[in-house]
């Protein structure tokens, strides 16, 4: 197959691209990055609070709380979709997870004596398996996102509805379904297993919260398989040319499905974390964040139009978002210009962006 | 030039292809015969049916009437991987390119070489890379593997959406306008690419608009006009003068 070269190629007419053009330096998460860093060494001289041991960890744990569904989203946007209903799969995972949880750990309930039994004394509640419980209550609460999920890729992927219309849809379905299946009323995770689940969602595991560890582990999951399979290459070309992608045999449909599904999933993953750090599942848990996900991920650099975005920026856009808010509350500002800011640093950052790429 | 024409087996042999859509027909009765190593031009002007004759062939939709033979098999092709899969590769007028990937990346866009890491198979980026210089090396086109497509030029572009016909062992190379877009230099290093192709045995089938480029390196024209093929003659046995005349109706068939 090989052809013989006359001579070796030459690069007499391209230049090599300069190493501060490419990659993460030209990128909206590299001046996001760099503003980050200049909002830090600003609060540390604004706030002498701010560069403490324990507000860092505040930090921390605050930004983890949305941002692994972020990371979710993030998949989305890169495909050149959107997904609104995440906020609603936050409740409602977490809802279904601690209704299970409870449910199954209440002994005369249906199926609950394949998990739990009396003890001797007839009122404590012992688990049959450790463990057990708290696997299958949170799968239980995976598995409605994952429904959730499903469903918002078949409708767009198969059907070709707009992911906007459809996830609007889904958004108001699946908080309309939360609300359904507790009658309105919060519920909280109880049972013997509720202390593990505790544990697992707000502990402290060698000085940082459990959340972060989780958010960490994810995102570099989410870089290695965005820049290293065959799955995250395809993630990448729908969102640059879908057209293109289907001409060179990519299966649109399948990739388009599995970002909805990963998104969902996060989402749900996130809901049931949150419901560990609140002790509850309340009915309108997460109201609207699926508007500061879609923000975080915006201001990290993933483009809404399709084929930028990765976990890096996705963490940066939260982290910015849970500093600002941070350091308003440290500088004693009024806590009301928090999402005026917020949307200002969403057009400024995507402004940056669009001038640095005219001036290329 | 001896054309292989009626001596053989052909590669690509079509038998009264036709297709409407609705009520419109786009294309009445159309045979053709392409053999191994042989460069058909196909030529007429817009609206006579060329770009419905290399989609039905590529595999975006199926024909209406007629039957399609692929290796001497008939074939029907219900997606355009179908048509790949048997050895036809298009390169499309759009070229059909991501452009927030890098070329090597476009050049292998579904598929990808892979290395197995334990139970994960990740991208083989050093593989891709210098496998998509080499096939850039070959067009002699100045093109960086790691560069972004959004960032090339016209004959940049056109080279990365020919390098992906090359990677696989195709039989039958469809170009939709080729040298449309590009400057003179890079249309000359197109058409030796075609000389390339053809050396190796590979079928190519040229669309264009462009009379000096068929002319330079087509064994045979065929003509299009209002959905029907009106001429197919070995390029000895013209000249630009009758196909021009075959393309605008001034002479009815030949």
């Amino acid at each position: 197959m090989a052809t013989p070269l006359d001579s070796p190629l030459t690069f007499t007419n391209v230049g090599k691209t300069k190493w501060w053009r490419s990659g993460l330096f030209a990128s909206q998460t590299g001046y996001v990055l760099l503003a980050l860093v200049a909002l830090f060494v600003v609060m540390n001289f604004a706030s002498p609070y701010f560069l403490t041991q324990g507000n860092l960890q505040n930090v921390a744990k605050n930004f983890s709380f949305i941002a692994i569904a972020t990371l979710g989203v993030t998949f989305v946007i890169i495909t050149g979709g959107i997904d609104l209903s995440v906020g609603s799969v936050m409740c409602f995972s977490a809802m279904i997870t601690s209704m299970v949880m409870t449910s199954i750990s209440t002994p005369g309930m249906p199926g609950a004596d394949w998990f739990v039994h009396l003890a001797d004394d007839g009122k404590t509640v012992i688990a049959n398996m450790p463990g057990l419980i708290l696997l299958v209550s949170v799968l239980a609460g995976l598995g409605v996102a994952l429904v959730v999920g499903l469903v918002n890729g078949f409708c767009i992927a198969v059907l070709g509805l707009s992911p906007f219309v459809t996830t609007l849809g889904m958004l108001s379905i699946v908080r309309g379904l939360g609300y359904v299946v507790s009658n309105g009323r919060g519920s909280f995770p109880s049972g013997p297993e509720a202390s593990y689940f505790y544990t697992l969602t707000s502990g402290v595991v060698f000085g940082l919260p459990a959340p972060f560890i989780y958010l960490v582990v994810l995102a570099a999951t989410m870089a290695v398989v965005l820049h290293h399979t065959g799955f995250g290459r395809h993630v990448f070309a729908l969102g640059g040319n879908e057209k293109a992608a289907a001409l060179t045999g990519i299966s649109v449909v399948r990739v388009k499905i599995e970002v909805y599904v990963i998104c969902a999933l996060a989402a749900g993953l996130q809901g049931i974390i949150i419901c560990g750090w609140l002790g509850s599942a309340p009915a309108n848990m997460a109201t609207s964040y699926e508007l500061n996900v879609i923000a975080a991920a915006v201001i990290g650099g993933a483009n809404l139009a399709g084929g930028a975005g990765g976990p890096l920026g996705a963490i940066v856009g939260c982290v910015l978002l849970e500093v600002i808010r941070n350091g308003l509350v440290l500088a004693q500002v009024n806590s009301y210009w928090q999402q005026t800011l917020v949307g200002v640093i969403i057009i400024a950052a995507v402004l940056v962006d669009r001038l640095r790429s005219r001036m290329a | 030039m001896v054309t292989p024409h009626d001596a053989g087996l052909a590669v690509l042999e079509l038998k009264g292809i036709g297709k409407e859509f609705g009520a419109i027909r786009a294309l009445h009765g159309v045979d053709l015969r392409v053999s191994p190593g042989e460069v058909v031009g196909l030529m007429g002007d817009n609206g006579a049916g060329k770009s419905t004759l290399v989609k039905i062939i590529a595999g975006n939709f199926p024909p209406t009437h007629g039957e399609i033979r692929f290796d001497g098999k008939p074939v029907h092709f219900v997606r355009p991987i179908d048509a790949r899969t048997v050895g036809i590769e298009v390169v499309y007028q759009d070229l059909a390119l991501a452009d927030n990937l890098t070329a090597a990346a476009n050049v292998f866009l579904g598929r990808e070489l892979k290395r197995k890491l334990g139970p994960f198979a990740l991208l083989d980026h050093k593989a891709m890379a210098a496998r998509a210089l080499e096939l850039f090396g070959e067009l002699r086109s100045e093109t960086r593997p790691h560069d972004l497509v959004k960032q090339m030029s016209g004959g940049q572009r056109q080279a990365v959406a020919i390098a992906r016909t090359r990677l696989s062992n195709a039989k039958l190379v469809m170009m939709d306008e080729p040298t449309a877009a590009i400057s003179v230099r890079q249309v000359e290093q197109v058409l030796s690419l075609i000389h390339r192709l053809k050396e190796q045995g590979v079928a190519v089938m040229l669309i264009s608009h462009r009379m000096p480029d068929v002319f330079a390196v087509c064994d045979r024209v065929v003509v299009m006009r209002r959905g029907e093929k009106r001429a197919d003659k070995a390029i000895g046995d013209t000249s630009p003068e009758e196909v021009t005349s075959l393309i605008t109706g001034a002479k009815e068939a030949a």
